[in-house]
């Protein structure tokens, strides 16, 4: 006799321009551990913030079903009074706090008013026992690593009286030796009754702790299956299991010489010196070539893409950048610039624009100096340059006077690639160049960049999107955990291939 | 003398022509011509309090030369604070270069023109001190430039023993207070205006000729690019607003003791700083700095070396307001200075200038410390207490920063 806990029927979210979850229907049966499964982009987090009410009630269709009766969380509050805790990729913890300040904020053990600090500390060491974490309570949670934060986040929910918990991804930031602390962990407490819904993306976790396996793709449910009836294969297809709906230019590229090659590039974390994010990569760029680079949240990919341009991530940075058979130093952006390289960034709101200042000033601010003479730049040329681009990638604007945070994302998109364009590079490196832009202007992307191969440029893509590297790219490398797992040529490479190396471990790599 | 109308002509007439008719575009406007109407109607407003006579003739040369050195320490702040930054030493650091000054004029008897460069690099050089710990090491400019505040006035203490050094050498004295000579004697202008100095007028009629001038041209460049520009009428009208205001203020200046030198200095560095924060690289990338830091960054903007140079300018120019500052008073001070910071970081937001950064223009700047100092000047014309002008001070600038703030809200909600 199973026992539902809960019931998410029909929900249906939408964002503007976007339906990220379309009549997603989950349930979970009391004391099992789920996993949830897809792509990047699939709505997994999404349907979890639908749950948690960090989407409150009203702003998605569907109705859920916990425990018995019908819920409408109008924020996080409510479903934790209800015994619903998620625990975010990106933990929440205060640092300079300590480990029972951070168990018991926003929850404190007070009488009218004033903290209990015996209280406090001694609940808190209790928690700590049950997740296995032998630190005082009072250490502040700065000094742990990021295995030891999670067992924190989980204490914490645990003294919220968990009963439904949410992990999101919780072992990506994670060594071998915590993700298999961590996964005991949850095995023991669904011993205890309390139910876990998982995120993840690896395959090999999601085989060996969940009871079912649930996948979700494009915003929608895709089947619900018993562990012990699936392969990693099985629920990699389904994970990818989408026909070619987009549509891609048609382009034969002409390929040239080898551009850019880099070799056995390492990066490690700069908030964990000792963790490697990009761990001995190597790649090769090739003039009128577009190459794509494959790989999950969390494999490498943007950090492997902004070390390489002028050390813009990371630290302890080594391996070697050979640009047209010549080996190069690119330290500083500066320098990168100078050597042809140009990096459009997954976030252009954050790191790629200027969005209070026009299109022009935009366009123009990463090659002012080739508008200026003696440090005197010529507004009227740049009017001029700016206007080019505005005809030629299409930038639909009333002038490039006109304000770049008023732009849609497609049009914010084309003033970046605008800007690099105008640097006159040999090798653009595009990380997620049509995140969050509608079809139609992803189309007019992927011909910007046919265009920019047919005028021998070699062009790196970074994308979460499986279907578009398939649609656009020449050649495919996949990354996983930092390493390059593949190198696969179009014709050869299938979403399942893909998605195979993807998630391949660290010790499967041949050597 | 109805001068007012003509200073309402401007709110008028630059309003409705800035807008056509599209809504965006109004809301911006609205905001960067705000200030310009705010400070016509202080103008007017105390014209009618003051029976005209803040627009008499050495009320006019008063408030120029009272407010000369925080217009100049206003210039260097805007463009700390459109990078995002601030500096609260500015006034210490005039009482310090102040103190360097004169000890070196009076008590060493080096040459004025050699004090005074020696004055400028010491500014320079207390500017390097502050920016290398900003740029370079990271801390943010607010510490770094509170901890300037006290160093330089414990700096100043010490250079002038806890006395005042004086007087000046009257070059000094005279760039303070002084004014052109009269070159070329007097014009009659008429029963009601009297006698003036030509030299002056002569100078006033070539600067709106070089006004109307440079706009014709800027007009010409950006119609020969295709380029969308204001039609004629509109063109005109923002020429002859500028032309009628300088020629209104040098007639007046002309009919008391001719134009004080300070003008003189104050209308070089704001054509010069001008044309840096719009057309120069340097400039350009203050704006991109402030706008996103990341994105300046990531676009290979030198962003240690542009603060870096910031906080340096910031100190030359601290350096030449601490001349001017101790030149007035014919005297280097210990106090001297003090809390001249806060009218300058005033003058910038009231001007303007965003909490955020990015958001600055020097004649903004300018025109916020005016309006400070007009209101200052006309409010002890009228026999206001000083805690009456402090109180209303202070009101305007909280009412400037929540006119920024609302206005911004009001054009993100109407996307």
């Amino acid at each position: 006799m199973t026992d539902t806990i809960l019931r998410m029927s029909g929900i249906t979210k939408t964002f503007p321009g976007v339906k990220a979850l379309q009549d997603v229907n989950l349930e979970v049966r009391r004391g099992e551990i789920l996993s949830i499964c897809g792509e990047n982009g699939a709505g997994k987090s999404t349907l979890m913030k639908v749950l948690s009410g960090v989407y409150p009630t009203g702003t998605y269709d569907g109705s859920i079903e916990y425990d018995g009766e019908t819920c409408q969380f109008s924020g996080i509050r409510d479903s934790e009074h209800k015994g619903i805790v998620i625990i975010h990729q990106e933990l929440a913890l205060a640092g300079n706090l300590s480990i029972a300040e951070n168990i018991f904020l926003g929850n404190e053990q007070a009488k009218g008013g004033w903290i209990d600090w015996n209280k406090t500390n001694a609940a808190a060491d209790e928690l700590l026992r049950r997740v296995g974490l032998a630190e005082s309570a009072v250490t502040p949670v700065i000094n742990l690593g990021v295995g030891k934060q999670q067992l924190v986040e989980i204490a914490k929910a645990l003294s919220k009286d968990v009963k439904l918990l949410i992990l999101d991804e919780p072992t990506a930031a994670l060594n071998d030796d915590d993700s298999a602390h961590l996964l005991g962990l949850l095995s023991g407490l669904r011993d205890e009754g309390i139910t876990c819904v998982i995120i993840s993306h690896k395959l090999n976790e999601v085989m060996s702790i969940s009871d079912r396996v649930t996948i979700l793709r494009d915003g929608k449910t895709i089947w619900t299956e018993e562990t012990a009836k699936l392969t990693e294969d099985k629920i990699i297809s389904g994970m990818v299991g989408r026909d070619l709906e987009h549509r891609y230019p048609e382009h034969d590229s002409t390929i040239g010489d080898e551009v850019l090659r880099i070799e056995d590039w390492t990066v490690f974390s700069p908030t964990q010196p000792d963790r490697a994010l990009v761990n001995k990569a190597n790649l090769t760029l090739r003039r009128g070539e577009i190459v794509g680079l494959a790989g999950l949240m969390g494999a490498g990919r943007t950090e492997l893409a902004m070390s390489v341009f002028g050390r813009s991530y990371g630290v302890n940075i080594s391996g070697r950048l050979v640009k047209d058979g010549k080996e190069i130093q690119a330290r500083s952006v500066q320098e990168a610039i100078k050597h042809g390289l140009a990096y459009a960034t997954e976030d252009r709101k954050r790191y790629g624009l200027n969005l209070i200042e026009d299109i022009k000033r935009n366009i123009s601010a990463a090659a002012l100096g080739k508008l200026a003479k003696r440090g005197w730049v010529d507004g009227n040329e740049e009017h001029k340059v700016a206007d080019e681009f505005r005809a030629s990638m299409n930038i639909k604007a009333p002038t490039v006077e006109a304000v770049v945070g008023k732009l849609s994302g497609g049009n914010q998109q084309k003033v970046v690639l605008s800007k690099w364009i105008f640097t006159n590079p040999d090798v653009l490196i595009l990380d997620e160049p049509t995140r969050g832009i509608d079809v139609g202007a992803k189309y007019e992307i992927y011909t910007i960049i046919n265009r920019l191969a047919d005028e021998g440029k070699a062009v790196l893509v970074i994308s979460s999107e499986l279907p578009e590297l398939l649609g656009i790219c020449d050649r495919i490398y996949t990354l996983s955990a930092g390493r390059i797992t593949g190198e696969v040529a179009r014709a050869e490479a299938t979403q399942e291939s893909l998605m195979t190396l993807m998630t391949k471990e660290e010790q499967e790599v041949a050597p | 003398m109805t001068v007012a109308p003509t200073n309402a002509d401007l709110a008028v007439g630059k309003q409705p022509a800035q807008a056509p008719g599209k809504k965006s575009g109004f809301n911006l406007n609205l905001k960067q011509s705000g200030i310009y109407i705010a400070f016509a109607a202080i103008i007017v407003l105390f014209t009618i309090l003051t029976d005209g006579d803040l627009l008499a003739p050495q009320n006019i040369s008063n408030i120029i030369v009272q407010n000369s050195y925080v217009l100049i320490l206003a210039i260097g702040m805007i463009l700390i604070i459109i990078a995002g930054h601030i500096d609260l030493s500015v006034g210490s650091v005039v009482g310090a270069t102040g103190a360097f000054a004169a000890v070196l004029m009076v008590q060493h008897d080096v040459a004025w023109p050699i004090a005074l460069v020696l004055t400028l690099l010491f500014g320079a050089l207390i500017g390097a001190w502050q920016g290398f710990w900003v740029a370079y090491f990271g801390i943010p400019a607010f510490i770094v430039t509170l901890a300037g505040m006290l160093l330089f006035r414990a700096v100043t203490y010490k250079i002038l023993g806890n006395q005042g050094i004086g007087p000046f050498p009257d070059p000094v004295r005279n760039l303070a207070n002084g004014f052109t000579d009269g070159f070329l004697g007097n014009i009659g202008l008429g029963n009601a205006l009297g006698g003036a100095d030509l030299f002056s007028i002569i100078v006033g009629l070539l600067v709106v000729v070089a006004i109307v001038f440079t706009q014709w041209r800027a007009r010409a460049g950006r119609v020969a690019y295709n380029q969308v520009v204001d039609p004629l009428w509109l063109f005109i009208v923002k020429a002859v607003i500028p032309a009628v205001l300088v020629m209104f203020v040098i007639v007046q200046l002309a009919r008391y003791r001719n134009m004080p030198w300070v003008l003189i200095l104050l209308a070089v560095l704001v054509v010069g700083y001008t044309l840096v924060t719009n057309r120069a690289v340097f400039g350009r990338q203050i704006y991109a700095i402030g706008g996103n830091l990341q994105a300046a960054t990531l676009s290979g903007v030198k962003v240690k070396s542009v603060l870096f140079w910031l906080f340096v300018n910031m100190g030359v120019l601290s350096a030449l307001a601490g001349l001017i500052f101790a030149g007035r008073l014919n005297q280097a001070n210990p106090t001297a200075g003090n809390s001249f910071e806060l009218d300058a970081i005033a003058a910038a937001f009231i001007g303007g200038a965003a909490v955020q950064g990015g958001v600055g223009k020097v004649v903004g700047a300018i025109t916020g410390g005016l309006i400070m100092g007009v209101i200052n000047n006309g409010m002890i014309l009228i026999g206001a207490a000083s805690e009456t002008v402090m109180l209303v001070k202070g009101a305007v600038l909280l009412a400037a920063v929540a006119f920024d703030i609302w206005s911004k809200r009001r054009t993100a909600a109407g996307r």
